[in-house]
């Protein structure tokens, strides 16, 4: 067993005391459900606790501001996801510089908003709560802004250091706050806070702004006027380098050497000696780490130490030397015997460009895999990340993707988010929405459009067959017929279409009238999914027919209906009624040969049923041979009418002696006449 | 594109309506109405574009609506409509009808009148899916296949019509005042006359044999008989139902569900759809008549939405422009009004020359410059 990184936290179960009692629990996809079991061997069952309780670690995806953070990023994902593979990497990076900002601002205005109502809230828990997410979300962009520094940006020696700065300023701002309310003030060069402002100017490289400050004070003392304007020179002569110009890093170093020169003379000839302040000032320019670490209020962390340090001392340092200086800062500032905070390693790691500790350090120290899953992502997406092989899973991005898509599944609205986080998954993803999307609840027909719409895109026929399936068996429980067989359609599920259609006939069959009939009568090419539902579409297009007393066609779909099979067996004795009208109408609709299949199918069903049935009782079986006399009577009607019916258009087609040879070839006395089906196939050249 | 901008609301937003205006000021619509569904606890909220008296040049206020108030809504709202300048009528998916009333001066909202269950089943809740004004009376129509007619001041049920589709209805617009026209999930219109007793309706018209379900519905706002809907495939479909069963064109539009579609209110020549696929389009025909389109019709309704009718008085022997538009002649132009994103768009609402939409992305989109 691997040991832990991080002693796990404890979460209270209201109302229960371990003790006495046992825990049970299931895993869910960003919970746990815990209850009360009885752990006892044998006996006893001593009436358990009835409640089941839900535990989570991440409250965040509840927070309705957090959810901006996820709803922009999840944009900004998808933005990145879709720059091209083939794309030089020389093109590539500003980009990713570009996104990874992206995603800082998404994070700064968030905090922003969170800030605004922290302040605003009257609840004091509230503003607790709002408080603690401002801090982590500060910290979370501050690692951020770092990691684009020194991976994705990855700058060079000499603008590194620039960037660092930037880095710090931008997450020191109380400078300028502090800076206001001096200038702000009566006489700004006796404000109390008129050195730290000035000195944090310095600290912070910000030497403009700091001279601007320092002519308040020169103003006051016209006798140190000489000494002001030394330093203020000395603060303008500062060389910063400029990537952009075509001076070199060795011109560059060789320009700052000679100014720091400059600056040591100036504190050996001890021309600040009469102003302490001016004299601290002229100690930092030339990066006096004794006289830096007295100004640890102004400076506050470790970093801001480090960067500072670096600019008046190292300020060609190389990506490579960093975790040198990091090192030896954090321990200088930090008291030696405080333990490091979380983020304090975590940026060390960071300066250390150790990415893998970082991302670990994150997951351990968050908690929810927002960040995590982002940065890794970006990084991963800038080749940073060699294939560091995870004893679980598939890589490191596609893991915390997975973690992070599957927390924001189990909320009841951000799971549309997740989709394209599983789609970008490549080893498990798909997997794993195959698993989640089922499971959505399904409230509305809209909803349930939207989880097929996501499912059809990925063609995920499993899926929308069983989301149709249950949409279907939904309105099967609501007695919704007509829905129900619509969405077996759409899931082209025959076996469920079958069951409806059987619904739909027994209806008939116990109603004398179909419902729904703007469905069937509408089913078009669909009617295909299954026999019954075929069988169904085109029985109640015979109603149709007889309804518009279109009786031939009508009398001709009711026959291959049975001929072709398409009628289950069961249902040919109300075919055979439905054909009643039709055999006593004034005028002969079904031919000789028509009449004959009747006969043929009426005979084939009779002979079947010879087996008296024991479990049907008698009265039924009366009225079923009634219905088989009646029919027979019918039919030999019918048939008399139609031989001599189809003689007398023969005769009157091409004469008597036609005619003639038709009754010789015909009908032999005491033939079953449903024999003739094998030779009906005669032909007038017989007779030659 | 310019001139529109994104804001987050965590929630996910099914229905956006403006509050209508009266047509005699000439102003612009600055109040709107939004619908929140599959949120654990969804609420209809009512949002203000700049306050008034600032000008609408002013930048600092453009496209960003400010909260004025919200109110607790029982299931996703499945559609939503003014009835007047202070009440709003939504449909519930647990079944139910609301009327909201919008106190201005408090700037609060309160329930002014609830049909629960209006429609359901024997045993369950029937979400209500679509909902239509035409004050007093309220149309609604839900997934169990029922038609209701409401009266805003009466308690009861003015009419039902049972087993009115055999599977859901999606949509349902007024054509005439006693006339309604809606769509249904096998892909059929249904034109439904309250003069007429029975549960049959007296017209249905559909795409034969593709029973592709169609998802919104829009009547052309002089002309009656011109219809627009959307569906499953994307499509915008314009239909004459005076003539026949078929649609007048079809044309390829969206690549999922089309969740709305809209004519402009007072330039019908422009039409407006968004969809499933992230796209919000705007379409427009040029109509070969001199006659500006604001002189068809139109001028004497006191109040510009599309729940009103407009009355019969428009020109009715120019030939409409949908019925001309040939999209293959260059007649039809069609622009994305979204930067590209990938969540659904459910919603839109056109208005003078501001439009609003809402997605599944959990933000709201205000354009106050449409180029109508």
């Amino acid at each position: 067993m691997e040991e832990v990184d991080v002693e796990p936290t404890t979460t209270p179960i209201p109302g229960f005391d371990s003790n006495q009692k046992h825990l049970g629990f299931v895993w869910g996809p960003g919970d746990i459900l815990v209850y009360e079991t009885i752990y006892k061997a044998s006996g006893g069952s001593a009436g358990g606790c009835p409640f089941v309780h839900e535990v989570r670690k991440d409250e965040d995806i509840y927070s309705p501001i957090l959810r901006k953070l996820f709803n922009e990023s999840h944009h900004i994902f998808v933005g990145l996801q879709r720059i091209r593979e083939d794309m030089p990497s020389k093109n590539k990076k500003p980009q990713f510089v570009s996104i990874s900002k992206n995603y800082r601002s998404v994070i700064r205005a968030c905090m922003e908003e969170l800030q605004q109502v922290a302040v605003s809230t009257q609840d004091a828990a509230l503003a607790t709560q709002y408080g603690s997410q401002v801090s982590i979300l500060l910290a979370v962009e501050l690692i951020w802004n770092l990691c684009e520094v020194l991976f994705i940006d990855a700058a060079p020696a000499g603008s590194l250091v620039l960037h660092l700065l930037d880095w710090v300023r931008l997450h020191k701002a109380d400078v300028d706050e502090k800076a206001r309310e001096v200038l702000a003030s009566e006489s700004p060069a006796e404000h109390q806070a008129y050195w730290d402002v000035v000195i944090s100017y310095v600290l912070q490289g910000r030497m403009d702004e700091a001279r601007q400050v320092l002519v308040k004070q020169a103003a006051l003392q016209p006798a140190a006027r000489a000494m002001f304007k030394l330093l203020d020179n000395l603060l303008m002569k500062m060389p910063i380098f400029n990537p952009g110009e075509t001076q070199t890093l060795t011109e560059f170093d060789v320009k700052w050497r000679h100014w720091r020169e400059e600056v040591d003379r100036c504190l050996q000839d001890q021309s600040f000696a009469s102003n302490p302040h001016l004299e601290d000032i002229c100690k930092i320019l030339v990066g006096d780490e004794d006289v830096l670490l007295e100004h640890k209020e102004l400076l506050s962390t470790w970093y801001h130490f480090l960067v500072t340090r670096l600019l008046f001392s190292h300020p060609t340092v190389k990506p490579t030397e960093l975790h040198y200086y990091a090192q030896s800062s954090m321990h200088m500032f930090l008291d030696t015997r405080s333990v490091p905070e979380p983020l304090d390693s975590i940026l060390l790691a960071a300066f250390e460009f150790d990415i893998h500790q970082v991302i670990k350090d994150c997951s351990i120290a968050l908690n929810n895999w927002w960040f995590v899953g982002h940065l890794t992502d970006l990084l991963d997406h800038c080749k940073l990340l060699q294939s560091h092989n995870l004893h679980f899973g598939s890589n490191l991005r596609e893991f915390l993707l997975l973690e992070y898509a599957s927390g924001l599944f189990t909320h009841h609205s951000l799971w549309q988010l997740a989709v394209d986080y599983f789609d970008h998954c490549p080893e498990f993803g798909r997997v794993y929405l195959e698993l989640q999307i089922e499971r959505v609840p399904l409230d509305t027909e809209r909803k349930a459009l939207k989880v097929i719409r996501i499912c059809e895109q990925r063609q995920m026929t499993e899926q929308v067959r069983s989301i149709c399936k249950i949409m279907a068996k939904k309105a099967l429980r609501n007695n919704r017929l007509g829905s129900a067989l619509s969405w077996s359609i759409r899931a082209k599920d025959a076996a469920f279409a079958t069951l409806i259609s059987e619904r739909f006939l027994q209806d008939y069959c116990a109603n004398g009238t179909f419902s729904d009939l703007d469905l069937i009568d509408n089913l078009g090419p669909a009617m295909l999914l299954s026999d019954r539902l075929t069988f169904l579409g085109k029985y109640r297009e015979f109603h149709r027919l007889y309804g518009e007393k279109r009786f031939l066609d009508a009398a001709k779909l009711l026959l291959s209906l049975m001929t072709a099979k398409i009628a289950p067996r069961s249902f040919w004795m109300t075919l055979l009624t439905d054909a009643l009208p039709l055999l006593e109408q004034i005028e002969v609709i079904f031919s000789a040969d028509q009449t004959h299949e009747l006969m043929f199918c009426l005979e084939e069903l009779t002979s079947e049923k010879s087996v008296p049935n024991p479990d049907r009782p008698m009265q039924d079986e009366d009225i079923e041979t009634t219905k088989i006399e009646l029919l027979r009577l019918a039919l030999a009607r019918n048939l008399a009418m139609a031989i001599v019916k189809e003689r007398e258009s023969i005769e009157g087609l091409v004469g008597g002696w036609v005619a003639g040879a038709v009754v010789l070839t015909g009908m032999q006395p005491g033939q079953p006449f449903w024999r003739r089906r094998q030779d009906r196939d005669w032909e007038p050249q017989v007779i030659g | 594109m310019e001139g529109i901008n994104a804001k987050y609301v965590s929630k996910k937003i099914s229905k956006t309506r403006w509050r209508p205006v009266s047509s005699s000021s000439l102003q612009q619509p600055d109040i709107f109405a939004t619908g929140s569904w599959d949120n654990e606890d969804n609420s209809i909220s009512i949002w203000s574009i700049g306050e008034n008296g600032v000008s609408i040049m002013d930048d600092e206020f453009e496209g960003d609506p400010q909260l004025v108030c919200e109110y607790k809504h029982n299931g996703d709202v499945l559609d939503l409509q003014f009835l007047d300048q202070d009440r709003i009528v939504t449909a519930s998916s647990t079944g139910a009808v609301t009327i909201f009333q919008h106190h201005h001066n408090s700037q609060t909202l309160s329930v002014s009148q609830l049909w629960d269950r209006a429609h359901h089943y024997p045993c369950d809740n029937a979400p209500c899916t679509g909902v239509v004004c035409n004050s007093p009376e309220i149309v609604t129509v839900g997934e169990d296949g029922r038609i209701m007619l409401f009266r805003a001041d009466q308690e009861g049920v003015l009419r039902t019509i049972e087993k009115a589709d055999s599977s859901a209805i999606h949509a349902v617009t007024f054509l005439r005042t006693t006339e309604i026209l809606t769509v249904n999930s096998i892909g059929q219109l249904k034109l439904w006359d309250f003069r007429q007793p029975g549960n049959e309706p007296s017209q249905i018209l559909s795409l034969t044999g593709d029973r592709v379900p169609l998802h919104c519905v829009d009547r052309h706002p002089n002309q009656q008989h011109i219809v627009a809907t959307g569906g499953q495939d994307g499509m915008l479909c314009i239909w004459d139902v005076r003539q026949g069963n078929m649609p007048f064109s079809l044309m390829e539009a969206h690549s999922a569900e089309m969740w709305e579609v809209h004519f402009h209110p007072s330039n019908p020549d422009h039409l407006f759809s968004c969809s499933e696929d992230g796209s919000l389009l705007h379409w427009e025909t040029s109509s070969n008549s001199d006659t500006p389109s604001f002189l068809k019709g139109g001028r004497n309704t006191s109040i510009i939405s599309r729940s009103a009718i407009a009355p019969a008085g428009g020109n009715q022997s120019l030939i409409n422009a949908w019925l001309t538009g040939d999209s293959s002649k260059g007649h039809l132009e069609t622009t994305h009004m979204l930067p590209s994103q990938m969540l659904s768009v459910n919603s839109l609402d056109v208005l003078g020359q501001c439009l609003v939409c809402g997605t599944d992305g959990e933000a709201i989109y205000v354009n106050r410059h449409v180029p109508i």
